[in-house]
């Protein structure tokens, strides 16, 4: 970083600064602190390598990877040869990835849209405009869920829902039931409810303030019942609001690799959503170049939550991230 | 009409009892393994809590003793910090730039780098991150890690930061640079005094994120030497034999303190009010 006063850079701009003040432009974009062009490009250029090196190159480099036959060891480790479309063909034909692709849509309508975002709609509806102690401790125990670390979380799940040392065969009076091996879904469904209401009951709690109660108020006296007040009344008020979390809960949840801590995708494959597909088939097993394939059909899925995600956040005024 | 009325009452007692059940219903799922969580740590017998503890400290001693455990924890602050301090000096300088000066295609890369750090989750790019850490020698290393996450981590908090420094009036800048003052000069005793709050949304978001993170540390290292406490703790309950509970819920009782009390403290202090994915 040059750190002159009055470089020629920094006269130029003081110069173009004050015309564009002079113009009447926005302050902001003013080059205020005579930064000058170069200098700024500097600014951003070490984040740009970062986040090139780490992030940017990682997406294109998958896209090569996945036509090539790459391997950890082996033949394929040294030399590995271009396949074209063969990978794909393979894993479209693949019944284990299909079954994933079954298992990861339950995990996310069960634990996203239905879990996360119900509940954190229903505590956020009953908890709305009723501050006080049961507010905070109950707002409180669900952000706390979600702000221990996961691995944390997902050995609490393990502890209670273990079939010799769990907790819950103790409250519940059921000795010796297998959860995790009986019920492998519906235990890291339950999991990621737990861990992820609370960025839908905050988001909803910040949404429900933009509904006037005199409106539900008169809904109330006309007589609608509080299901149809919600439908009617604020479904349509927030409706970007529910698109929005809809979105991102999903994204996140078919990210998801944290419920691997807890089955590793077994018993026998009965959890094995697409993360821990790849996961196996390509870090596990060596196959690389297969792994890559799978891993950019999740990328498309992810660009089209996120494409629609920017574009719903744009058209309500803002980006939050 | 008096019929009515009691009918109205009822109806609402019924409400009311309804909501205080819902509420307890969903206080006491969020609160059972945050009990277990603060109990069992201290319990010779952490199986069954709804007898009465046996007070110990038995986890403790082992914790100390165990090769892996309290390392893991320095490794997670290590990691955190590294991450921390690369992420919010980076965006900041970047944020800062962006956000004064006119470059052509600004929103577009904003934009751009933002859709593609959701996009680019761990998942999508596991091969590529491996592959790349193995070429640039960082299996195995805190620096691959940190770089990695960051990766992740950068473009969100770059567009936060922008959004705090276009809140901010440019005037101040103005002046001082009419009394002589250098970019430098200016970003150390203005900008980074006025954006405070953002940086530290940044930090405490970025702490968060990192000390939570298991699947980059998982496939970046193999020495558990250099190991984080996420990962410590998976192998500390797959690693042959039966899991010792006393030992894990030591364990994950200390691992979680840090963000908890982070958490307290920020909430206290600015109320918590984090749009967006404060975690992933």
């Amino acid at each position: 970083m040059r750190n002159e006063p009055f470089g020629p850079t920094t006269e130029d701009h003081r110069l173009k600064s004050a015309r564009t003040r002079a113009s009447g432009a926005s302050p902001i974009n003013a080059d205020a602190a005579g930064l000058g062009i170069r200098r700024a490009v500097g600014f951003v250029v070490p984040a740009v390598v970062v986040v090139g090196v780490f992030l940017v190159f990682p997406a294109l480099w998958t896209i090569y990877l996945g036509v090539t036959d790459f391997a950890l060891t082996g033949i394929s480790a040294a030399d590995p040869r271009t396949v074209g479309v063969d990978n794909y063909a393979e894993a479209l034909g693949d019944e284990r990835f299909h079954a994933s692709l079954w298992l990861t849509a339950q995990y996310v309508a069960g634990s996203a849209v239905i879990g996360q975002a119900g509940l954190g709609f229903a505590v956020a509806w009953v908890l709305r405009d009723r501050p006080g102690p049961v507010k905070r401790v109950v707002e409180g125990l669900i952000l706390l869920a979600w702000i221990l670390p996961s691995s944390v979380v997902a050995f609490l799940w393990i502890a209670l829902l273990d079939r010799d040392a769990g907790t819950l065969n103790a409250l519940l009076h059921t000795p010796g039931a297998a959860w995790l091996l009986d019920h492998p879904m519906a235990s890291i469904i339950v999991f990621n409810v737990w861990r992820g209401t609370a960025f839908s009951m905050m988001l909803y709690g910040a949404a429900l303030e933009n509904v006037p109660p005199s409106h539900l108020e008169t809904a109330r006296l006309a007589g609608a019942s509080t299901f149809q007040q919600i439908r009617d009344v604020v479904l349509p008020r927030i409706r970007g609001h529910v698109l929005t979390n809809m979105l991102l809960i999903s994204l996140w949840t078919f990210n998801d690799f944290t419920s691997f801590q807890i089955t590793a995708g077994g018993p026998e494959g009965r959890s094995e959503i697409v993360p821990v597909y790849i996961y196996d088939v390509a870090l596990r097993g060596g196959r690389l170049g297969f792994g890559a394939a799978v891993s950019f059909l999740v990328l498309l899925v992810n660009l089209v939550a996120a494409l629609l995600y920017l574009r719903t956040a744009r058209s309500r005024g803002g980006v939050a991230a | 009409m008096r019929g009515r009325e009691a009918a109205a009452r009822a109806r609402h007692a019924a409400a009311a009892i309804g909501r205080a059940t819902f509420l307890a219903v969903v206080a006491g799922f969020f609160a059972l393994p945050m009990l277990w969580l603060a109990t069992a740590p201290f319990d010779a017998h952490p199986t069954i809590t709804v007898s009465l503890p046996e007070f110990t400290l038995a986890g403790f001693r082992e914790l100390l003793a165990h090769p892996y455990a309290l390392r893991s924890l320095g490794n997670s602050v290590l990691q955190a910090a590294g991450s921390t301090v690369l992420v919010v000096v980076l965006a900041a300088l970047a944020a800062y730039a962006l956000s004064r000066v006119r470059v052509p295609g600004r929103d577009v890369l904003l934009y751009l780098l933002l859709l593609l750090s959701s996009v680019v989750t761990g998942t999508a790019a596991m091969v590529p991150v491996f592959e790349l850490a193995t070429r640039l020698n960082l299996v195995d290393t805190h620096l691959g890690v940190v770089l990695t996450l960051s990766g992740g981590l950068l473009p969100a908090a770059i567009f936060i930061l922008k959004d705090f420094m276009d809140g901010t009036p440019a005037s101040y800048e103005e002046s001082a640079r009419v009394f002589g003052a250098s970019p430098s000069q200016i970003l150390r005793h203005i900008v980074v005094p006025v954006i405070r709050p953002g940086l530290a949304t940044i930090a405490v978001w970025t702490v968060a994120s990192v000390w939570g993170s298991f699947l980059t540390p998982f496939i970046l290292l193999r020495d558990p030497d250099k190991a984080p406490g996420a990962v410590i703790l998976y192998t500390l309950y797959t690693e042959g034999g039966s899991p010792r509970l006393e030992l894990i819920s030591t364990f994950s009782l200390l691992y979680s303190l840090p963000v908890v009390l982070m958490y307290v403290f920020v909430s206290r202090r600015y109320g918590f009010r984090f749009h967006g994915g404060i975690k992933r």
